[in-house]
C-alpha cells in the first residue's frame, strides 16, 4: 500500500508540472525574441487593432481552456479530477453544541476541498435523499451510479459528549464495494469552534494527500501578511482560508516583508526602528521578539533559504541597496551585488537553494534578475516594464512575480501576477481581474497562490489556484498585504 | 414896511413853489413789510471713539450736523450731515469739522491721539533653529523611478548648503520618500538612494557628512495621497528634517 501510494505520488504530481507547462506552452508561447512582438513595434499604426484584437482571442482562448485545463490537457494529464461527493457530516449525539459546530466544519471541509484543486465535488443537489454518517449506511450504487456519478465519497459524524468534541470520517471508494475503505480517521479535543476547523482541515488534507497524487495538503498552512488594521502596519497571521485572523507583532511603528522560517518557529521581517529599517527576528514558539544583529543602513526583504541555515535580504549599509546574505543569525554576511540602482526582494530557489531570484533598478526601471547563491552569473530575467516581488515555486521551476508589462504614459498600467518557468523564460498572466497585484507567494503543494490586490477598491489578499482559476478574498479588514504563504 | 411884507411874499412864493415841486417829485411811499425771520444757526458736534490708539489700528469718528448745506472735514472733505467713518491714522490728529448754512457756520473738532506701536521684540528671541531650518531649508525634488539630483534642484542644494554652512550647529535628516505607484519593497530601496543622493549632494557642496543622518519612507509617509501627477512629485522628494 506504501509503495503503492508513493507511485502514484510521483506520477500525479509529474502530471501537475505538465499541466502547467502545457498551458505556458498552448497559451502563451511568446518568448523573449517573439516575432509576433516584434512585428507589432514595426507596425506602430496597425498595432492597437492587432492588439485589441488578441487581446479578445487571448481572452477567449484563455478562459475555455484555464477552464479545461484541469481536466482535459491530454496526453500529458491522462486523468480527470476525481469527482468525489461529500455530504455533510451528520450529529453522532444530542448535544446543543452540535449545530454551530457541525456548520463549522462542513463548511470548512467544503471548501478546503473545494479550493484544493485536486477533486471535482459533486453538486450537493445532485446526491441521493439519504446520506451516510455511519459506514453501513453508504448506498454505493446511489452514489456511483448518475447523476452523482461519485468515484469517492467523504462521509462521517460529528458529536460533542461531556465537552468533549469527537468526529469521524471516512473515505470510501464507491466503485470498489468489496472494499470501499480508502481511509478511516477519528478526531477528539475539547469542543471549540477552532477545534472543529483544525478536524476539517486536518480531515481534508488526510483526503487531498491521497487524491491529489501524494501531495500534501494545505489545510493547516498558516499565511503572515502586514495589516493596518491597529492604526500601524504590524505582522499578522491567519490560516490559509482567512479564518483565524490575529496579530503578531506590536511594534508601533512599521513592519514590513514576513518571512516565516521553513519549520514555522521563526518570523523575519523588516521594521523601522530608531536607528532605521533594521531586519527583525521573533520567535513564533515564545510569541516575542529575539535578537538580529543591527547592521546599519535601510536592511529590507529578508528572504530564508529552505534550509533555514541562510538569510538573504536587501541593505544599504555599504551606501547602496544590495543583496546580502548572512547565517540564520545574522552573522557571516556577504555581500551579493555590487553597482548602480537598488537590489531588493530576493527570494532562494527553494528546490536547491542554489539560486536567488532579485529585483534590481540598475538598468531604470526595475526587473527581475536570478544568480546563483554565490552572486556570479546575474542574468536578466524581464524584459520590459516594472517587474518586481519574484517568489520561487516549491518545485524549482517557476517564478512568480508583479509585473506592469507595458509602462508609461497613456499606458493603462496594471500589475498583475505572472509566472515564468525559469529555464525558458517563458511567461504566462495569471491574473486578469484588473487592480494593482503584487507580491504573489506559492503554498507548500505548488497548487495556490496568494497575493495582494486592491481589485476590490481597498488593498487586500487573496488566493487562486497556480492557472488562475478559483480566486478567493481571504480578508475584509483595514488593508492587508505582502503575504507569506508558511512552508508547510 | 413895505420892505417886510415882500419877505413875507417871498416867503410864500419859496414854499408854494417848495410844495408845487415837491408834489410834482415824487409820490408817496406805503408803509414796509415786517422783516422776515433770522435764519437759525447750524450745530455740529463731532466724536471719535476710542481717542487714543497706536499706530495701525484704528477709530471710529462719529458726528452729526443740523440746519448745514455743506459739512466737511478737514483731511476728510466733504461728507454727509450725519456719518461716521472708521480711520487710522498713523500720527495723532485733529478732526476740525465745519458745517455752513444760511444761519452760518459752526465747527467742531475731535482729536485721536496715536500712540506708536512698541517695538517687535528682537527677531532671535523667540525663532528657534527650528523655526529657521523650516522657514529657510528646501526640499529637493526627483523624476519618476529616478535617483539622481535633476538639474532644476541644484539650486535647492546650494541654498541649504549655505544656510548649514551659517549654521554649523545643525544636525540633519534626510528623508527618502516615494510616490504610492511602484512596489513596496522596491521603494524602500528606492527612497533610499534618493536620501542618499541628497546627502552627497549636500556633501559636494560642503556640508559634513557626520551632519547629516538618512532614513527612507518608501512610500509609507506620504506627504500628498491623491492620485494624479501634481501629487506623485509631491511625495518624490529628499525631505530635510531638523534633528533635534
Amino acid at each position: 500500500m506504501n509503495s503503492f501510494e508513493n507511485m502514484d505520488g510521483i506520477l500525479q504530481s509529474d502530471s501537475y508540472r505538465n499541466t502547467i507547462l502545457s498551458y505556458l506552452g498552448v497559451l502563451s508561447p511568446r518568448r523573449m525574441d517573439d516575432p509576433a512582438r516584434s512585428f507589432l513595434r514595426r507596425q506602430p499604426s496597425k498595432s492597437h487593432l492587432l492588439k485589441i484584437a488578441l487581446a479578445c482571442l487571448c481572452l477567449f482562448v484563455s478562459s475555455s481552456l484555464f477552464a479545461q485545463d484541469w481536466v482535459k490537457t491530454g496526453t500529458s494529464l491522462g486523468v480527470e479530477k476525481v469527482r468525489l461527493g461529500v455530504p455533510d457530516f451528520k450529529p453522532s449525539t444530542a448535544d446543543p453544541q452540535n449545530t454551530a459546530l457541525l456548520k463549522t466544519f462542513n463548511d470548512t471541509l467544503w471548501n478546503d476541498l473545494d479550493v484544493s484543486g485536486v477533486v471535482e465535488l459533486v453538486s450537493k443537489s445532485f446526491y441521493p435523499l439519504q446520506v451516510p454518517g455511519q459506514p453501513p449506511e453508504v448506498n454505493f450504487m446511489a452514489w456511483s451510479a448518475p447523476p452523482p456519478n461519485a468515484a469517492m465519497l467523504a462521509f462521517g459524524n460529528l458529536g460533542v459528549t461531556n465537552g468533549r468534541l469527537t468526529v469521524q470520517g471516512w473515505l470510501y471508494d464507491v466503485k470498489n464495494i468489496q472494499t470501499p475503505q480508502i481511509l478511516g480517521k477519528q478526531y477528539s479535543d475539547a469542543a471549540s469552534d477552532a477545534a472543529a476547523r483544525v478536524m476539517a482541515h486536518k480531515f481534508a488534507d488526510e483526503i487531498i494527500v491521497r487524491l491529489g497524487g501524494g501531495v500534501q495538503g494545505i489545510a493547516e498552512t498558516q499565511i503572515y501578511f502586514v495589516s493596518d488594521r491597529t492604526g500601524h502596519k504590524e505582522i499578522w497571521a491567519m490560516d490559509y482560508d482567512g479564518s483565524n485572523q490575529h496579530q503578531i507583532t506590536r511594534m508601533g511603528s512599521i513592519a514590513l516583508s514576513p518571512r516565516v522560517s521553513p519549520d514555522g518557529s521563526r518570523l523575519a521581517f523588516s521594521a523601522l526602528t530608531k536607528s532605521g529599517w533594521d531586519i527583525m527576528m521573533y520567535s513564533l514558539e515564545i510569541n516575542r521578539p529575539v535578537n538580529f544583529p543591527h547592521l546599519g543602513g535601510t536592511n529590507l526583504s529578508p528572504a530564508w533559504s529552505s534550509d533555514g541555515t541562510k538569510l538573504a535580504f536587501s541593505s544599504s549599509r555599504s551606501g547602496q541597496p544590495d543583496i546580502y546574505v548572512s547565517d540564520a543569525s545574522g552573522g557571516n554576511l556577504q555581500r551579493m551585488t555590487t553597482g548602480k540602482g537598488p537590489d531588493v526582494s530576493p527570494v532562494w530557489n527553494r528546490k536547491t537553494n542554489a539560486q536567488i531570484a532579485f529585483v534590481s533598478g540598475r538598468t531604470g526601471l526595475p526587473q527581475i534578475y536570478t544568480m546563483e547563491a554565490d552572486g556570479t552569473n546575474q542574468q536578466r530575467m524581464t524584459d520590459q516594464g516594472y517587474a518586481v516581488s519574484p517568489n520561487w515555486a516549491p518545485n524549482g521551476q517557476f517564478l512568480l512575480f508583479a509585473w506592469i508589462r507595458k509602462y508609461g504614459p497613456g499606458e493603462p498600467g496594471s500589475s498583475d501576477i505572472y509566472l515564468m518557468d525559469v529555464a525558458s523564460k517563458q511567461w504566462v498572466q495569471l491574473t486578469h481581474d484588473g487592480g494593482r497585484n503584487d507580491f504573489p507567494s506559492w503554498s507548500p503543494d505548488n497548487r495556490h497562490i496568494v497575493f495582494q490586490s486592491n481589485r476590490s477598491g481597498s488593498l487586500q489578499l487573496w488566493t487562486m489556484l497556480a492557472d488562475g482559476t478559483k480566486v478567493q478574498q481571504l480578508t475584509f479588514t483595514g488593508h492587508n498585504s505582502q503575504p507569506n504563504w508558511s512552508w508547510k | 414896511m413895505k420892505q417886510l411884507n415882500t419877505k413875507w411874499f417871498f416867503l410864500v412864493l419859496a414854499l408854494s413853489a417848495l410844495l408845487t415841486l415837491g408834489a410834482c417829485g415824487k409820490k408817496a411811499t406805503p408803509p414796509p413789510p415786517p422783516p422776515p425771520p433770522a435764519p437759525p444757526a447750524p450745530t455740529a458736534s463731532i466724536a471719535v471713539n476710542p481717542n487714543t490708539i497706536q499706530a495701525g489700528q484704528s477709530a471710529s469718528l462719529t458726528w452729526q450736523t443740523s440746519n448745514a448745506t455743506d459739512v466737511s472735514i478737514d483731511g476728510i472733505g466733504a461728507v454727509q450731515a450725519n456719518g461716521s467713518q472708521s480711520v487710522s491714522p498713523t500720527d495723532s490728529m485733529t478732526y476740525h469739522l465745519v458745517a455752513k448754512g444760511a444761519g452760518g457756520s459752526q465747527e467742531a473738532t475731535a482729536r485721536l491721539t496715536v500712540t506708536q506701536a512698541p517695538p517687535p521684540p528682537p527677531p532671535t528671541a523667540n525663532v528657534t533653529d527650528e523655526d529657521l531650518f523650516s522657514q529657510n531649508v528646501k526640499d529637493v525634488y526627483f523624476d519618476y523611478d529616478k535617483a539622481d539630483v535633476r538639474g532644476d534642484q541644484q539650486a535647492s542644494i546650494q541654498a541649504d548648503a549655505q544656510f548649514f554652512s551659517q549654521h554649523s550647529n545643525m544636525n540633519f535628516t534626510v528623508e527618502g520618500h516615494c510616490d504610492e505607484r511602484g512596489s513596496t519593497e522596491y521603494n524602500l530601496a528606492l527612497g533610499d538612494q534618493r536620501a542618499s543622493a541628497v546627502k552627497s549632494a549636500l556633501v559636494a557642496a560642503g556640508v559634513s557628512a557626520s551632519r547629516i543622518k538618512t532614513i527612507s519612507y518608501g512610500k509609507e509617509k506620504p506627504f500628498c495621497t491623491e492620485s494624479n501627477e501634481a501629487c506623485w512629485q509631491q511625495n518624490r522628494r529628499g525631505h530635510l528634517v531638523y534633528q533635534k
